[in-house]
C-alpha cells in the first residue's frame, strides 16, 4: 500500500542561501532500512518538481537512524532576496512528509 | 568532574526574554549566549548605523542586559553577538541599561574587529554566488562582516567580564568560547572543538530543541507549549553534554528535538564548517538520560577552513507585495483571473515576469505543485503578487494594481492589502584570519 512518510517520519528544513536542507528521521528507528531503499536522490527530486531547480544530495545518518537531504537550487535569492512567501523553506519539511512511498501492510 | 552549565537566552533578535530570565533564575547556569545576528540582521543593523552613530546594534538589548544584570553581578556570564553592526554603541547602552538596576560592580566588553567593509571593498575575493569579484559590488555593497570565532570572545572571558557583546561572530562560537575558556581546550584539539561546536549548535536557535518548531499533533506533543523552557547544556571537559532545560518550563526536550536540531541547516554533517573547526556530527550520537534528559557524544572534527567566511550586504532594489482574497465556489478560478489582470497591466510597466511571483495562499503558496495535485481547491483563496525591481516606484505599483482589483477585478475580492520594502541581498565571500584586528573595549559598573 501507499503511504505519506508523515505517518511514519518527522522532519525540519533548514536554509542556507538558495540551498534548502531537510532532515527526515522514522519515527521507529528499524524502518531505517526500507526508508534508505525508498527515499532516493532521484525520487526526491521528482516530488520536489517544480520547487527544487538543482541537485539533490542524499547524506544518511545512520547513527541518528536518519537523512539529510540537500536541495540546490530553491527560493530564488535566498531568504533575504526571494519572492516566496516562505522565503526561509520553513515548509520543505512539511512538503517532504507529503511524499507517498510503498509500504507494508500492518 | 567539572561539568558546565550553559544555556541559550536567544535564538534570534527579537525572540522572547521571559524564558531567558526563567533559565537564569532556575537553570543553575554559569552561561548563557544570546544569538541574535541572522544574516541579513547586520547589515539592517549597518544602515540604521549609518543613520544614526549611536544606533545599529541588537532589538531588545537594553531589554536583555537590564533583565539579566542582577544575575550577572552574582556571577553569570552573558555571552551575545547583540553588538551586531556598532558593538561599541553596545557597550554604552548596555552600561546605562544594566546601571539602572543597581546590580553591583560588573565588566561589560565589546568585541570589534568583525567589520571588515574597508579592508574587503576593493578585494579580488570571489563572491560565492556569482563568481565576480567583490570591487564589482563597491557601488552597492552595505555591510562586510567576517564570522569570527572563539578567540574573538576568550581574551574577554579571561579578563574577568560579566556581559561580552560581539558582531558577527559565529553562532556555535558563542557556547564554544565558554567551553574553550573553562576546560582549557587547545586550538588545535580538533575533536573537543568538534564536540564543543555540536553543543553550541544543538543550543544557538534556543526553543527550537526544546520542543519549539517541533509539535506537530497527533504525532509530535509538546506540553505547556506557551509557557516554552529554553535550553541549556551541562558539559564535561570531554566534550560529552547532556542538553536539558530548567525545571517546571513549559516544552520538551527529547531525542527526537535533538535529532532534527543536530540537521538544522547542515549540509554534510561531516563537515559543518566553522571559524574554530570542521565539525563532524556524523558519528555524534543522541541518548535518551532521563525526563527532559539527552546525552550528547560521538561528534568530532578535523582542521578549520583556512579562510574566514565573510557575510556581505548588497542593495538590490526593492520587493512589492499585493494580496486579495477569494471566497466560494470558483474562488481558485477568480483569484486567477485577478493574478492576469495584475499580470497584464505590469507587463506595461516593464516588469519581467522572472522577477515576478504569483501565489494562491491556502492553496499551493508554500507546496507549489505538490499542493496543486490535490482536489478540490479550498472555497478560501488569497492571491499574493510579488516583484522584485530597481525602483521603489514600480515596486510599489503592484500592491496599488492588486488593491484595485477591489473595483475593477473579479468579484468579491476581499481583504486587500499592500507591502513595500528594500531588499538588502546576502552573498559570501572570505578573508585572510591575518586581516582581522579584534579589539576589546570594556567599562565597568561600580
Amino acid at each position: 500500500m501507499k503511504i505519506k512518510l508523515h505517518r511514519i517520519a518527522h522532519a525540519r528544513a533548514g536554509d542556507k542561501g538558495e540551498i534548502t536542507n531537510v532532515a527526515i528521521f522514522p519515527y521507529r528507528e528499524e524502518d531505517y532500512p526500507r526508508l534508505q531503499e525508498a527515499l532516493t536522490p532521484e525520487a526526491v527530486k521528482g516530488h520536489f518538481a517544480g520547487l527544487v531547480a538543482g541537485k539533490v544530495i542524499r547524506y544518511d545518518l545512520p547513527y541518528l537512524k536518519g537523512f539529510n537531504f540537500v536541495l540546490h537550487g530553491t527560493r530564488k535569492g535566498g531568504v533575504s532576496a526571494a519572492l516566496d512567501l516562505d522565503a526561509h523553506g520553513k515548509a520543505f519539511s512539511s512538503a517532504l512528509l507529503e511524499m507517498e512511498i510503498d509500504w507494508p501492510e500492518e | 568532574m567539572k561539568k558546565i552549565r550553559i544555556g541559550a537566552g536567544a535564538g534570534y533578535a527579537g525572540d522572547r526574554i521571559d524564558p531567558a530570565i526563567e533559565l537564569a533564575e532556575k537553570g543553575a547556569i554559569q552561561y548563557i549566549c544570546f544569538d541574535c545576528l541572522a544574516e541579513r540582521t547586520i547589515a539592517i543593523a549597518q544602515l540604521e548605523r549609518q543613520n544614526d552613530p549611536r544606533a545599529g546594534y541588537g532589538q531588545f538589548l537594553r531589554e536583555r542586559v537590564g533583565a539579566l544584570a542582577p544575575y550577572c553581578a552574582k556571577g553569570l556570564v552573558m555571552v551575545s553577538n547583540m553588538g551586531a553592526a556598532n558593538p561599541s554603541a553596545a557597550l554604552d547602552a548596555a552600561r546605562e541599561a544594566a546601571g539602572e538596576k543597581r546590580p553591583g560592580p560588573l565588566k561589560i566588553a565589546a568585541v570589534t574587529g568583525d567589520d571588515v567593509l574597508e579592508k574587503i571593498a576593493e578585494s579580488l575575493s570571489p563572491v560565492w554566488e556569482s563568481g565576480l569579484p567583490v570591487r564589482e559590488y563597491r557601488d552597492r555593497i552595505i555591510s562586510a562582516n567576517a564570522y569570527l570565532g572563539v578567540d574573538a570572545v576568550v581574551p574577554a572571558l579571561r579578563s574577568g567580564c560579566n556581559i561580552i557583546l560581539t558582531g558577527r561572530v559565529a553562532d556555535p562560537a558563542l557556547f564554544l568560547a565558554p567551553l574553550v575558556h573553562e576546560f582549557g581546550w587547545a586550538p588545535d584539539d580538533w575533536h573537543l572543538l568538534g564536540a564543543g561546536t555540536a553543543v553550541g549548535h544543538l543550543l544557538e536557535c534556543a526553543g527550537q530543541v526544546s520542543g519549539g518548531f517541533f509539535s506537530d499533533p497527533p504525532f509530535k506533543n509538546v506540553p505547556g507549549l506557551s509557557r516554552l523552557g529554553f535550553p541549556l547544556a551541562e558539559v564535561g571537559a570531554d566534550g560529552t553534554a547532556v542538553i536539558t532545560k530548567a525545571p517546571g518550563t513549559g516544552g520538551s526536550v527529547s531525542v527526537m528535538t535533538c535529532k532534527e536540531q543536530l540537521m538544522y541547516e547542515i549540509h554534510d554533517p561531516a563537515a559543518y564548517l566553522t571559524p574554530d573547526v570542521t565539525a563532524d556530527f556524523s558519528r555524534a550520537e543522541l541518548l535518551d538520560a532521563g525526563p527532559d534528559r539527552v546525552l550528547v557524544r560521538g561528534a568530532s572534527g578535523s582542521p578549520r577552513p583556512e579562510l574566514l567566511k565573510v557575510s556581505l550586504g548588497i542593495h538590490e532594489g526593492y520587493i512589492g507585495e499585493g494580496e486579495i482574497s477569494f471566497a466560494g465556489e470558483g474562488a481558485l478560478a477568480r483569484a486567477r483571473l485577478a493574478a492576469q489582470i495584475v499580470k497584464d497591466r505590469l507587463g506595461h510597466r516593464s516588469v519581467a515576469a522572472s522577477d515576478m511571483r504569483i501565489e494562491f495562499i491556502g492553496f499551493d503558496s508554500l507546496l507549489g505543485p505538490i499542493a496543486r495535485r490535490a482536489a478540490p481547491p479550498p472555497l478560501d483563496i488569497r492571491l499574493r503578487v510579488a516583484v522584485k525591481a530597481e525602483n521603489r516606484r514600480t515596486a510599489e505599483a503592484v500592491g496599488e494594481e492588486v488593491e484595485a482589483l477591489y473595483l475593477n477585478g473579479p468579484a468579491g475580492a476581499a481583504g486587500a492589502r499592500k507591502f513595500v520594502r528594500p531588499v538588502i541581498a546576502v552573498y559570501s565571500s572570505t578573508i585572510e584570519r591575518e586581516k582581522i584586528e579584534i579589539r576589546v573595549e570594556t567599562a565597568e559598573l561600580k
